[in-house]
C-alpha cells in the first residue's frame, strides 16, 4: 500500500476509531479535549447472515437475537426494491481536492503547486468550470460527470475549519461541530426512520462499524470480508484441504449421544453446509470470486472493489440496506510523495466506483442508489515540496443517475484564501446532509441535525 | 431461504490463496491493529491486589431438622429462572435469622470407583481447564475423594508454573490498561495455576455475578473484582455475596452508587434477588421487596475524577435511608449487610444456590434426595461453597451423566495446556470474543448462556483458536531445503502422532473412525516420490486440526 506519509495525528485517529469499533466500548480520550468517537457505547455481536454466507457484526440492540434479525431482514426485504440507498465512501486522511479537480486555470496554481501540480491538458476539463481539470486518475468521474451523473462540491467544508484529522472527521461523521456527540448522522437518520430488527439498514462494508452509522436505538451492522468465513490452517494445503474440510463436516453428521454432543455435531454440520454454499461462488480456477457481477471490477485496490461488488450483489438480492459505508483505497494523507500515492489511491478508488455504478446500471438498481464520496478536509494550497499538509475546504461528490449533475458552490479561486492560507469553502457539508435527508430520503432534516434550519438546501437531484 | 441466497458473495479464494501460501494472516493483522492502549490511564501495570482469604462469617447455626421435601425437577437451562413454587413462609422474627431449610442430612451418593482416564479427563475439564498430557492417566484409579480434595482444598497461595505471559511484542501484559490484555492475563492463570478449581470457581462467579467492563469502563476495577471473586471462590457464599455487593465494579455496573435515600435505584436490589440468590418467578419476593431492598442498599457513593474515573467508593450514612424497611415481611432499619443476610437466610435461597451451582458442573438436574442433602450441607456449613462443590465433584451424575459443552475460554485454555503453549500473543482476546466469550465482557448481568455456546460462527472461531494454538508448532510442508517429514509414515502412525500432539484426547469411536478414514484416504492420489514427505506433513497438520475442532473436543 503506497501510504508513504501518514502524520501522527492521523495514526492516532485511525487507531482510536478502530479500537472503539473493535472493543465496541468507551475507550478514554487519549488526549485532553479529544472528542469521544462516535460509535462509543455500542455493543457488538456477531452472527452469520445466512443469505450471503457472510459474517455480520451487529451493533446496538443488545436484547435482540440473531433469529429476530433474520426475520426482520426478511420482512424488510419485501420493501427494499423501492427504497433509496445512500452509499457513503470515505477518503481517509483528507484527500487533496486541488489534485482531484485541479485548478490548472487559476493563475496562482503553478506557483503554489511547483511539485505536486498537474500539467494543464494532462486530464479532462471539468465542463462546468474550465479553470478546473480532472486528475487523469479520476477519468472515471469525468466520464460519469459527462453523463450528468455527478454532482460536484468544488469547495465543501465548514467554519471555523479544524485541521485535525480526528476532529474534522468526527464533525463530518456526526454532522455537527460538536466533539461530544457520539451518534453518527446516518445513525441518527436510521434511529428516526429505521426499524428495531433490521441491522442491515446501516451497513459498514468493513470489519468494524463506521462511526457515521453509529445509532442510539436501532441495530446496524458491519460485514467483514465474506472471505472471513473459511477454514484454513497453517500448513494445510492442497491436495488435502478439501478432503479435510469434508471430514470436518462428516464429523458433524455422526451420532450424538447427548444434547451437548448434538449441539457440537450440528454446529460442525451446519458450518460445512455454509462452506459448501459459498464454494459455489468461488470461480473454477480457485483464485477469483464471483458475485454474479454483470460487469468486470478492477483487480487493483485491495478489498475495495470486492466490497463494492458484494454490495451490488446484496442490493440486487433486495437486502434491505438503506445506508452503506465504505472506505476508499489507501490513505490520502499525502504529506510527502503525493503524486505517486494519490494517483494510485485515487485511481483505484475511482475505477472501482465506476465499475460499481456500471454494475448498478446493468442490474437496474441505479435509480435508487446515490454514492457519496467525501473526505475530512482538503489540503493546503501551497505544496510542501513533496506533498501537501492539512487544509480546509475540500471536495465531495454525489454520484448516481438521479444526481443533478450540477455543481454546488463554486471553486473560490486561489487569490482569496483564509487566514491560514487555506481554501475557503463555498458549500457546507451539513447543508449537503440536510438536502440528502429531505430530497433523497424524504425525511425532515431537523430530526437528524438539531440546527438543520440554519442551513441552505442545495438541489442535489434531477428535477 | 432468505433473500440473497442466490448470490452469496465470496472473496474466499483470495484469502485461501494467501493462506495456503503462508503469506498472509489477515485476521490477526486486522485485530492487532484494533488493539489500543489507553495511555491516559494512570495505572501502568495491574497492581496485584492481595486479598486475605475470606473467613467464614460466624453465622449462628441451628440444628437442621430432617424434613421431607419434594423439590421439583429443574433443567440446567431453567436454573436461572426456576419454576414457581408456593409462597415462602414468612419468618416471624424481627431480625433476619438463618432459616431452617427443607434439607436432608442423608449422605450424598458418591461415584463407584475405580475411576478411568475418561472420568479424570472429564473432572479436569469441568473442574479446571483440561488435562496436561498424562495428567488424567496419572489420576485414573486413585481414590476419588483424594483427587477431589486435591482440587477443593489447595494449600497456600497458587503457584504459576511456566513463563510469564507476554504480548506479541514480548512486552509484559498490561491487563489494567490494554484492551484484551485483561482476558489474556486471566487465561494465563487458567493455564499455569496449580489450583485450577480456584480459577474455575472464579470463572463461575464471574458468570454468576456477571459484571462487564462495557459498563464499568475501568479494567483495574474489573481486575480488583476478579481478585475478590478468587479470594472467596470456595469460602462462604454469604461473605462472597457481601464482598460483591460493595465491590466498586459492581457498584458502578448495577448503579449501587446511584442509589441513595432521595432517589432509590432498584437495579442491584432486583438482581441480587433474581440472579444472585433467589431466582425469579418462584414467589421468593415481591415488587415491594425490590423497592424496600433498594432503600436498604442506599448509602454507597463514589467520586468521579477527570483522568481517573470513578474513585473513592465509600458508605456515607448521610446518603443511607435510615428509616424502617420491610423486606420479606421483616421490618427493621436494614442496611446493606442486612440485605445480604436477608437474601441468604431466605427459605428459597439454598435450593436456588445448590441448583445453580450444580448446573455449572452437571447438565442434568439433581435428583430430589441429592438436592435436599446438598441444601443441608450448604446451610449446616454456614453457606459453605467448598462442601457443596466437593459433593458435586464426587457425585455419580458428574461421571455417569451426559456431556457438557465446554465454554470457549475453557476450550482455549485446554488446547494451550494440551499443546504446552503459554501466553505469547493477545490474539486470544479477540478469538475469545469471536467464539462467544470475552472475559470481563459477559453479555449482560445474567452472564453467558452456557447452553448455547456452539453455532456456525462460534465453531468457526474455535477452528481459528485451534489454528492459532498450532501456529508455532505445525509441520512446515515446504521448508527451505525440502521436507524431512517421514515419507513412509502410515495413516495409523499419523493419527497417533496427531492425537499425542493434543495429549491423547478421547474421541468417540465413530469420530475416531471418520478421522482415521481421512488419514488413510487423503493420500491415495499422492503417488509421486516427491509428494510423499510434504503431503504427509500436510496430513499431520490437517489431522491435528480435525481432532482439535472435532465435536468430541467441544464437550466433556
Amino acid at each position: 500500500m503506497p501510504d508513504s506519509c501518514s502524520c501522527r495525528d492521523f495514526n492516532r485517529s485511525q487507531l482510536l476509531h478502530r479500537g472503539v469499533a473493535r472493543a465496541g466500548q468507551g475507550l478514554p480520550s487519549i488526549e485532553p479535549g479529544m472528542p469521544t468517537p462516535a460509535g462509543t457505547g455500542l455493543n457488538r455481536r456477531s452472527f452469520l447472515l445466512r443469505s450471503t454466507g457472510a459474517m455480520l457484526s451487529v451493533y446496538g440492540a443488545s436484547m435482540l437475537g440473531p433469529r429476530h434479525f433474520l426475520e426482520g431482514i426478511t420482512e424488510a426485504s419485501a420493501a427494499a426494491p423501492n427504497q433509496p440507498v445512500l452509499v457513503s465512501i470515505f477518503m481517509e486522511g483528507g484527500w487533496d481536492a486541488m489534485s482531484v479537480l485541479a485548478p490548472v486555470g487559476d493563475p496562482l496554481y503553478a506557483a503554489m503547486r511547483p511539485v505536486v501540480g498537474l500539467a494543464p491538458g494532462s486530464g479532462p476539463i471539468f465542463t462546468e468550470d474550465d479553470r478546473l481539470m480532472w486528475n487523469p486518475a479520476a477519468t472515471g468521474l469525468a466520464t460519469l460527470h459527462d453523463e450528468g451523473k455527478v454532482t460536484t462540491f468544488p469547495a465543501i467544508g465548514y467554519d471555523p475549519p479544524d485541521e485535525s484529522h480526528f476532529t474534522s472527521r468526527h464533525y463530518w461523521e456526526v454532522g455537527q461541530l460538536d466533539t461530544s456527540v457520539s451518534s453518527g448522522w446516518m445513525g441518527r437518520f436510521l434511529d428516526a426512520t429505521g426499524t428495531q430488527n433490521n441491522p442491515l439498514q446501516g451497513l459498514s462494508l468493513d470489519s468494524s462499524l463506521s462511526p457515521a452509522l453509529a445509532t442510539t436505538s436501532v441495530p446496524v451492522a458491519a460485514v467483514s470480508s465474506p472471505a472471513a468465513y473459511s477454514l484454513w490452517a497453517y500448513g494445510v494445503d492442497s491436495p488435502i484441504t478439501a478432503e479435510a474440510i469434508a471430514t470436518f463436516g462428516q464429523l458433524g453428521s455422526l451420532s450424538a449421544p447427548s444434547p451437548a454432543y448434538a449441539q457440537a455435531r450440528t454446529a460442525a454440520l451446519n458450518t460445512s453446509l455454509v462452506l459448501n454454499q459459498m464454494a459455489g461462488f468461488v470461480a473454477a480456477n480457485g483464485t477469483a470470486t464471483n458475485y454474479n457481477a454483470p460487469v468486470p471490477y478492477p483487480t487493483a485496490g485491495g478489498d475495495f472493489p470486492g466490497q463494492l461488488a458484494a454490495l451490488a450483489a446484496m442490493l440486487a438480492d433486495n437486502l434491505p440496506i438503506t445506508c452503506a459505508s465504505l472506505t476508499g483505497v489507501g490513505s490520502f494523507d499525502t504529506h510527502s510523495g503525493e503524486t505517486t500515492a494519490l494517483t494510485t489511491n485515487l485511481g483505484q478508488t475511482v475505477d472501482a466506483v465506476l465499475a460499481f455504478q456500471r454494475d448498478l446500471e446493468a442490474r437496474g438498481l441505479a435509480d435508487r442508489v446515490l454514492i457519496q464520496l467525501w473526505s475530512e478536509f482538503g489540503r493546503h494550497p501551497q505544496d510542501n515540496g513533496s506533498g501537501t499538509d492539512h487544509g480546509a475546504a475540500g471536495t465531495a461528490f454525489l454520484i448516481g443517475t438521479q444526481a443533478s449533475g450540477v455543481m454546488v458552490g463554486e471553486f473560490p479561486g486561489l487569490a482569496a484564501l483564509d487566514v491560514n492560507e487555506n481554501l475557503v469553502n463555498t458549500s457546507d457539508f451539513r447543508a449537503m446532509y440536510c438536502s440528502l435527508l429531505e430530497q433523497w430520503f424524504s425525511t425532515d432534516a431537523s430530526l437528524v441535525l438539531p440546527d438543520a434550519a440554519s442551513y441552505s438546501r442545495p438541489t442535489l437531484l434531477k428535477s | 431461504m432468505a433473500p440473497g441466497a442466490a448470490s452469496a458473495p465470496a472473496q474466499l479464494a483470495t484469502a485461501v490463496h494467501a493462506a495456503v501460501h503462508g503469506t498472509s494472516k489477515p485476521a490477526r493483522k486486522l485485530h492487532q491493529a484494533a488493539k489500543h492502549k489507553a495511555k491516559a490511564k494512570a495505572h501502568a501495570k495491574a497492581k496485584a491486589h492481595h486479598h486475605k482469604a475470606v473467613k467464614h462469617k460466624a453465622v449462628p447455626k441451628k440444628k437442621v431438622l430432617p424434613r421431607k421435601v419434594t423439590p421439583k425437577p429443574k433443567t440446567p437451562a431453567a436454573a436461572k429462572t426456576p419454576p414457581k413454587v408456593a409462597a415462602p413462609p414468612k419468618p416471624a422474627a424481627p431480625k433476619p435469622t438463618p432459616y431452617q431449610p427443607p434439607a436432608d442430612t442423608a449422605p450424598i451418593p458418591t461415584f463407584s470407583e475405580p475411576t478411568t482416564v475418561a472420568h479424570m479427563r472429564r473432572l479436569l475439564w469441568r473442574a479446571g481447564f483440561g488435562p496436561t498430557p498424562g495428567q488424567a492417566e496419572a489420576l485414573a484409579g486413585q481414590p476419588l475423594q483424594q483427587v477431589v480434595y486435591s482440587l477443593t482444598r489447595p494449600q497456600g497461595p497458587p503457584t504459576l508454573t511456566g513463563p510469564d505471559p507476554v504480548e506479541d511484542s514480548g512486552a509484559p501484559l498490561a491487563p489494567a490498561d490494554a484492551w484484551g490484555d485483561d482476558h489474556c492475563w486471566w487465561l494465563d492463570r487458567m493455564i499455569r495455576t496449580d489450583q485450577p478449581l480456584i480459577e474455575r470457581m472464579t470463572f463461575i462467579w464471574h458468570d454468576w455475578f456477571a459484571t462487564s467492563n462495557s459498563g464499568v469502563d475501568d479494567q483495574q476495577q474489573m481486575l480488583d473484582q476478579n481478585n475478590t471473586l478468587r479470594a472467596g471462590a470456595l469460602g462462604s457464599f454469604h461473605d462472597l455475596f457481601l464482598a460483591v455487593t460493595t465491590d466498586p465494579a459492581m457498584l458502578v455496573w448495577l448503579n449501587g452508587t446511584s442509589n441513595n435515600k432521595w432517589n432509590p435505584n432498584e437495579n442491584y436490589a432486583r438482581e441480587m434477588m433474581e440472579l444472585f440468590s433467589l431466582g425469579a418467578d418462584r414467589g421468593a419476593y415481591t415488587e415491594t421487596d425490590v423497592s424496600e431492598m433498594a432503600r436498604t442498599l442506599t448509602g454507597w457513593r463514589n467520586d468521579w475524577v477527570s483522568g481517573v474515573g470513578n474513585t473513592n467508593f465509600r458508605f456515607d450514612p448521610t446518603y443511607h435511608d435510615a428509616t424502617a424497611k420491610t423486606v420479606f415481611g421483616q421490618t427493621g432499619n436494614w442496611s446493606y449487610t442486612d440485605a445480604v443476610q436477608l437474601c441468604v437466610s431466605h427459605p428459597l435461597h439454598p435450593s436456588f444456590f445448590v441448583t445453580k451451582l450444580w448446573s455449572y458442573f452437571v447438565p442434568t438436574p439433581p435428583d430430589a434426595p441429592t438436592l435436599a442433602s446438598l441444601q443441608g450441607l450448604y446451610t449446616s456449613s454456614g453457606y459453605g461453597i467448598q462442601p457443596v462443590v466437593e459433593a458435586i465433584l464426587q457425585h455419580p451424575d458428574f461421571y455417569d451423566g451426559p456431556e457438557l459443552v465446554t465454554p470457549p475460554v475453557v476450550y482455549n485454555a485446554g488446547l494451550l495446556r494440551a499443546a504446552g503453549r503459554y501466553i505469547d500473543t493477545t490474539a486470544w482476546a479477540w478469538l475469545g470474543a469471536d467464539a462467544g466469550q470475552q472475559l470481563f465482557y459477559p453479555p449482560n448481568v445474567s452472564g453467558w448462556d452456557f447452553t448455547r455456546w456452539l453455532d456456525t460462527s462460534t465453531l468457526m472461531a474455535r477452528w481459528d483458536i485451534a489454528n492459532y494454538v498450532t501456529d508455532q508448532t505445525y509441520v512446515n510442508p515446504w521448508p527451505t531445503g525440502g521436507s524431512t517429514y517421514p515419507a513412509t509414515e502410515t495413516s495409523a502412525a499419523a493419527l497417533s502422532s496427531a492425537m499425542a500432539y493434543w495429549g491423547n484426547p478421547i474421541l468417540s469411536d465413530d469420530s475416531q473412525q471418520c478421522i482415521a478414514d481421512f488419514a488413510h484416504s487423503c493420500l491415495t492420489s499422492a503417488t509421486a516420490a516427491w509428494e510423499q514427505s510434504p503431503y504427509r506433513a500436510i496430513r499431520q497438520n490437517a489431522l491435528r486440526m480435525l481432532i482439535a475442532t472435532s465435536p468430541d473436543m467441544q464437550v466433556s
